[in-house]
């Protein structure tokens, strides 16, 4: 689990894009929690530093056109998928500007424009929905693929086991991705399952299923690759279990009493940025100048993005009326 | 041709404009209903347990009986029983653009998709701040039949609670197939409750041996979603019930006008959003309004209607509202006790003989 990142065969220009999208959900999650200590945002917040390598390497396998679902932890899916950072900053502000123009907030991120669902907050709330993702694409021949993000704690849901079936029995072009971050909330995975690896559980459902190191982003990557194209083939789901580590609490608030500080020092030994900045630096694919240069690039983009939050106007109250209902409710409706 | 909208009262008993007669039932003409959307659109594909298999049963009730022939089963998808699959399916595939009428067999069962109803397709849209639709049609037989508990209940009005959906029940074979092709067509997402006993031509024994025919026009019509239909015009009471309480009612009618109580009785088809606008102006008319429904009683939809009516009409109104449902308890199997808890034709007209003697 803790050997070195392969970065072998890895162009500089790849190298470059996993590594600045590694920086920008680290970055953006940083200045997220510094903002809602200071009381600029609503809400709660679930944040997702040490997880990154698996929505960056994932979402850079994918297409453009591909979609996703999320879950309550979503910032660091979105900015992978595509989501613009001053969307997602000025939703977390619940902006008029936002992704979602203010009504999804933290929990529910997205936007169809980068083909993502809006997060489904309740979980495995994404893995009955993701198969109609599918069904839609299979019925229409697009050769787009859908993938579903979900933790381990979904996997003790009736939606992951229906889902995964029904996905498995149609054939549907989806990519399965557990982060297993090994709690729910404060529950270690071990108290509510004795299936050591989520991968076990997809043999019950035919699924072929692979245990990667989610905090190697060009792993994460290179399995999310295959089974990609194996969706597309139309030979149907895979499921993929990585294996990872949220650094910060569940939610706000959450000082993380439930696990010990040896763990988290030990997670943090495998931080999936600095270990690939290591190896890129070490390989020769890149030197400390162009990782530098990058994360300068990183923080005026999230600069930027938390200024254009802050001067978006809120939205008008009487939005909050609108978007219930494609077709309004007008003929003689109840009011 | 669309449905003369906003004068329900001028029409035929059951709503049909008159024409040549073709007496269809409820099930002939769901599936009429279904044929022509799934001609007209190819998004629309229907999704469930035992809707497809050669040599199976068309749908728990034979609804989609020869739909498999003629569309091939790419689109008549048979599931596992597995609602939570069937219900996150045609979200995700409305969400792309797709027109999914999933059905889950018994209304009983989608408390086994309440997450993917409630949270998921009543949700998407107002979460994406308007960028995502939810355009699913899920068709949900509802009603007693001696089925007991978990076979029979009439659970429409749970989903009236939740923005986001939209809630119709028909209860005629016109009414049932123009109101079902609006749901295929209507972008957000539509619940279709349709009552058991109504699907068949002879009318079960438990239905009372109604004739459940109504004519059905050839030409193509859609019934909008949200427009209530007069059934019967009279001027002692407003009666407003669906499904077979609302046959019930039109019984009850019949044998009260010879006591000189008039009754007007509305079927609202829609249920979210009512037509409240036809039952005020029945009930300014009448000044007595009796709801009734094979619901029970507590939170049911016959009290938000109670409520709406106080706020906006009690003015109008010479007497109390009264509602006639189901009684407060689960649903028992043996006829004598299923018929004591559901509103019998005898309760209804002592209700309503009651009600005008206010």
């Amino acid at each position: 689990m803790t050997r070195p990142i392969d970065v072998g065969g890895l162009s500089g220009e790849k190298a470059l894009r996993l590594y600045r999208g590694l920086v920008r959900i680290r970055r953006f999650e940083d200045r997220v929690y510094q903002l809602f200590l200071r009381g600029e945002l609503p809400g709660t917040l679930h944040q997702y530093q040490g997880q990154e390598a698996v929505a960056v390497g994932t979402c850079d396998a994918l297409r453009p056109d591909d979609w996703i679902t999320s879950t309550h932890r979503p910032h660091g899916h979105a900015l992978a998928k595509g989501v613009s950072m001053r969307g997602a900053m000025a939703e977390l502000y619940g902006k008029a500007t936002g992704c979602c123009g203010g009504k999804g907030g933290s929990m529910h991120l997205g936007d169809p424009d980068a083909g993502m669902v809006p997060a489904i907050a309740i979980v495995a709330g994404g893995n009955s929905v993701v198969t109609g993702l599918g069904l839609a694409f299979k019925l229409r021949s697009t050769g787009q693929v859908a993938t579903c993000f979900f933790g381990e704690g979904a996997t003790n849901e009736g939606a992951f086991h229906e889902g995964l079936n029904f996905a498995a029995v149609q054939k549907l072009p989806i990519v399965f991705v557990c982060e297993n971050n090994m709690y729910g909330a404060s529950t270690p995975f071990h108290l509510t399952s004795l299936v050591t690896d989520v991968a076990d559980r997809a043999a019950a459902y035919g699924v072929p299923a692979q245990v990667v190191d989610g905090m190697d982003v060009v792993a994460v990557r290179a399995a999310v690759e295959t089974a990609r194209a194996r969706a597309a083939a139309g030979d149907g789901p895979t499921l993929i279990e990585a294996k990872t580590y949220r650094f910060a609490g569940h939610s706000r608030g959450d000082a993380r009493g439930y696990r010990s500080r040896d763990e988290e020092k030990e997670w943090k030994e495998r931080d999936p940025i600095d270990r690939f900045g290591l190896a890129l630096t070490t390989a020769g694919t890149a030197d400390e100048a162009a990782l530098a240069a990058l994360v300068a690039e990183v923080t005026s983009e999230l600069d930027d993005a938390v200024e254009f939050a802050r001067n978006s106007p809120d939205p008008d109250a009487a939005e909050a009326l609108t978007d219930a209902y494609a077709t309004p409710i007008t003929i003689g409706a109840l009011r | 041709m669309t449905h003369p909208a906003g004068h329900a009262a001028t029409l035929e008993p059951g709503g049909a404009p008159s024409g040549p007669e073709r007496r269809l039932t409820i099930a002939e003409a769901i599936r009429e209903a279904i044929a022509e959307e799934m001609e007209r659109d190819d998004r629309v594909f229907l999704i469930g347990e035992d809707v497809g298999i050669p040599g199976g049963f068309g749908g728990a009730f034979g609804v989609y009986l020869g739909l498999p022939e003629r569309f091939g089963r790419d689109r008549i998808i048979d599931t596992p029983i597995s609602e939570k699959a069937i219900a996150g399916a045609a979200v995700g595939a409305a969400l792309m653009g797709m027109r999914p009428i999933p059905d889950v067999q018994y209304a009983d069962f989608l408390f086994e998709c309440m997450d993917e109803l409630v949270n998921q397709a009543a949700k998407m849209r107002y979460m994406s701040g308007g960028k995502l639709s939810v355009p699913l049609v899920m068709r949900c037989p509802v009603g007693t039949s001696n089925r007991g508990a978990q076979h029979g209940q009439c659970p429409e009005s749970f989903f009236t609670h939740v923005p986001g959906l939209k809630v119709v029940c028909p209860s005629d074979a016109y009414h049932a197939k123009g109101i079902l092709k609006s749901a295929v067509r209507d972008d957000d997402p539509v619940l279709v409750f349709e009552h058991k006993l109504l699907y068949g031509s002879k009318g079960r024994e438990q239905a009372g041996g109604l004739d459940l025919t109504a004519h059905v026009p050839e030409e193509e019509y859609l019934f909008p979603i949200g427009q209530a239909v007069v059934k019967r015009s009279g001027t002692s009471v407003t009666v407003v019930a669906t499904h077979l309480t609302l046959y019930r009612c039109l019984a009850a009618a019949e044998e009260l006008s010879a006591e000189g109580i008039e009754c007007e009785v509305i079927d609202p088809v829609s249920l979210l959003p009512m037509d409240t606008e036809t039952i005020f102006a029945s009930v300014d008319k009448t000044s007595r309004l009796l709801i009734a429904h094979e619901d029970t009683l507590t939170g049911g939809w016959g009290a938000e209607l109670a409520a709406r009516t106080a706020e906006e009409r009690l003015f109008s109104l010479a007497a109390p509202i009264r509602r006639v449902a189901a009684h407060d308890v689960p649903l028992p199997v043996a006829p004598v006790l299923e018929q004591a808890v559901v509103p019998s034709t005898e309760r209804i007209k002592s209700e309503i003989r009651s009600l005008c003697e206010l």
